[in-house]
């Protein structure tokens, strides 16, 4: 079995083989580039100037970091468990790198293209989130432990927003294959006949990997570092490599399932390089946006972050893929389908802020948790959490 | 190509990349080990407690909400495996699939409710 690449008719091994050494290469680079990208534009946003000094620009900032991480020690606490804290790093990396075998760059560039492409990336990415629960079992430390199970318990709250707000774009597509869903964007992408599917999207990718808002597991003034507290050196820049590649690759999803990937506005008889580009622009500007998110809200509690999931995004999330299926079960002309589908999409959205709005800022009913408690001088709850 | 073939051909990169993906994270390791000093000390071997000595294994007693968060996620993750198949296939099969689903998720709303009643959701 031969299959082709760039022109050349190879082994199907091989050709694996060469895809996979090529996303090797290229995550190595971008996520550097992520990293240093991301400390000049939360300077900028805060009036410094980050990383200036190693090489121009300071552009050899992450090859430095990558070196000093090589050359640290690497050192295991004696109480952990060999097993399970070694071995967190494997489970935390590998499916976050699986995820790109169904990830599409531009017209037939891509590892491979699966008719499940979206089941795929969903079913590879949840596994990582043994990993994290391995990493803070093993390491035999409660803040660890506590930041595993913060971790597990907002990454299974925000996967199921996540996973209907991708469904129901595959019901409007007609497919789980992401060429075939930037096909079928045509002329206008996603996002404007789906913005609350996009919307539910965003906030569970900021979710996933723990960025603020959503950092409590990893929150540095609560639980220091999370998982891996006890991790040092290039085990822990494992975990880092792991989460910046996440960040990029969902970013390529969102542009491929919601921005049009590389088709829209150009259409696909534009050249191989403008796809590219438009890839690239897409997703740079999802990345662009999670790091403003980044430095523009602060850190939510684990209630509000629990609630929000549960109560807001879930019961919405399954009320967008019954409305979208409503809308198409009975086949209306298309474009009658396409109006009432961003209709109705765009009032959820108004529904979802409608809520966020009224419910910031209302005080938290203070939880009486013992008779002792309830006596004692009432500001120690919030004084803790602050 | 046969079908079978081309399935093959699809999912291999899955299997190649499970192997190169453990490689890369053992060849960073090997030369963080040739590459990075090491020296035994005693205190260096325990865990991090903000300077004091930790008391006990710390995989200890986990409060009971995150049971409750996994029960229900579980129930909610198996509904929307049961979604996947559904939203590709129910256009063929017409109203009655989409009617039938309604149900399904209709039952699930409804324990959803109860457990939001029953202050399930509530995190305290």
């Amino acid at each position: 079995m031969n299959n082709d690449l760039f022109g050349f008719e190879i082994n199907v091994w091989a050709d694996a083989a060469a895809r996979l050494g090529l996303i090797v290469g290229l995550m190595t680079v971008v996520v550097m580039g992520l990293i240093y990208g991301e400390r000049k534009i939360i300077a900028r946003f805060q009036q410094r100037l980050g990383p200036t000094r190693t090489g121009p620009a300071g552009l050899l900032q992450s090859v430095a970091d990558a070196l000093k991480l090589v050359a640290k020690e690497d050192v295991r606490p004696r109480s952990a468990d060999p097993w399970v804290f070694e071995l967190a790093p494997y489970f935390v990396f590998v499916p976050i790198f699986l995820m790109f075998v169904a990830i599409p760059f531009a017209l037939r560039w891509e590892i491979r293209v699966l008719e499940l492409g979206l089941f795929y990336v969903l079913a590879v990415s949840s596994v990582n989130i043994v990993g994290w629960v391995m990493a803070g079992w093993g390491s035999d430390n409660r803040y660890a432990m506590l930041g595993a199970l913060r971790a597990a318990a907002q990454a299974i709250s925000y996967e199921l927003p996540l996973v209907m707000s991708l469904i129901s774009v595959g019901i409007v597509a007609d497919s789980f294959n992401l060429t075939e869903i930037v096909r079928s964007q045509g002329q206008v992408p996603n996002i404007v006949w789906q913005p609350l599917p996009f919307f539910l999207f965003f906030v569970a990718i900021l979710a996933e990997l723990n960025r603020t808002p959503f950092d409590i597991p990893v929150g540095e003034s609560e639980v220091v570092g999370g998982p891996f507290v006890e991790y040092s050196g290039i085990r822990w820049s494992m975990f880092f490599l792991a989460e910046y590649a996440a960040l990029f690759i969902l970013a390529l999803l969102g542009a491929a399932v919601f921005l049009g990937g590389w088709a829209w506005p150009l259409g696909e008889e534009w050249g191989l390089g403008w796809q590219l580009v438009l890839t690239a622009l897409k997703a740079g500007a999802l990345i662009f946006a999670v790091f403003w998110v980044r430095v523009t809200m602060p850190r939510l509690r684990i209630d509000q972050l629990m609630a929000f999931s549960w109560k807001v995004l879930l019961p919405i999330s399954f009320v967008q893929v019954l409305a979208n299926g409503l809308v198409l079960v009975y086949e209306p002309p298309q474009h009658i389908a396409n109006i009432l589908l961003a209709a109705v999409s765009g009032a959820g959205l108004l529904l979802v802020v409608w809520i966020m709005n009224h419910s910031v800022g209302k005080p938290r009913p203070r939880p009486v948790l013992s008779p002792r408690a309830a006596t004692a001088p009432t500001a120690t709850r919030s004084e803790a959490a602050r | 190509m046969s079908p079978l073939d081309q399935l093959f051909s699809n999912y291999l990169p899955v299997f190649l990349g499970t192997g190169i993906g453990a490689i890369l994270v053992i060849s960073a390791l090997v030369g963080s080990r040739l590459l990075a000093p090491y020296s035994e000390e005693r205190n260096k071997g325990t865990t991090y407690e903000c300077g004091m000595l930790p008391i006990r294994r710390a995989s200890t007693n986990v409060g009971m909400r995150f049971y409750l968060y996994a029960i229900l996620f579980i129930v909610f993750d198996v509904e929307a495996v049961f979604i996947f198949p559904w939203a590709l296939s129910y256009l063929a099969v017409g109203p009655q699939a989409y009617w039938e689903m309604v149900v399904f998720v209709g039952i699930l709303a409804v324990g959803l409710a109860y457990a939001w009643k029953k202050g399930a959701l509530r995190w305290q």
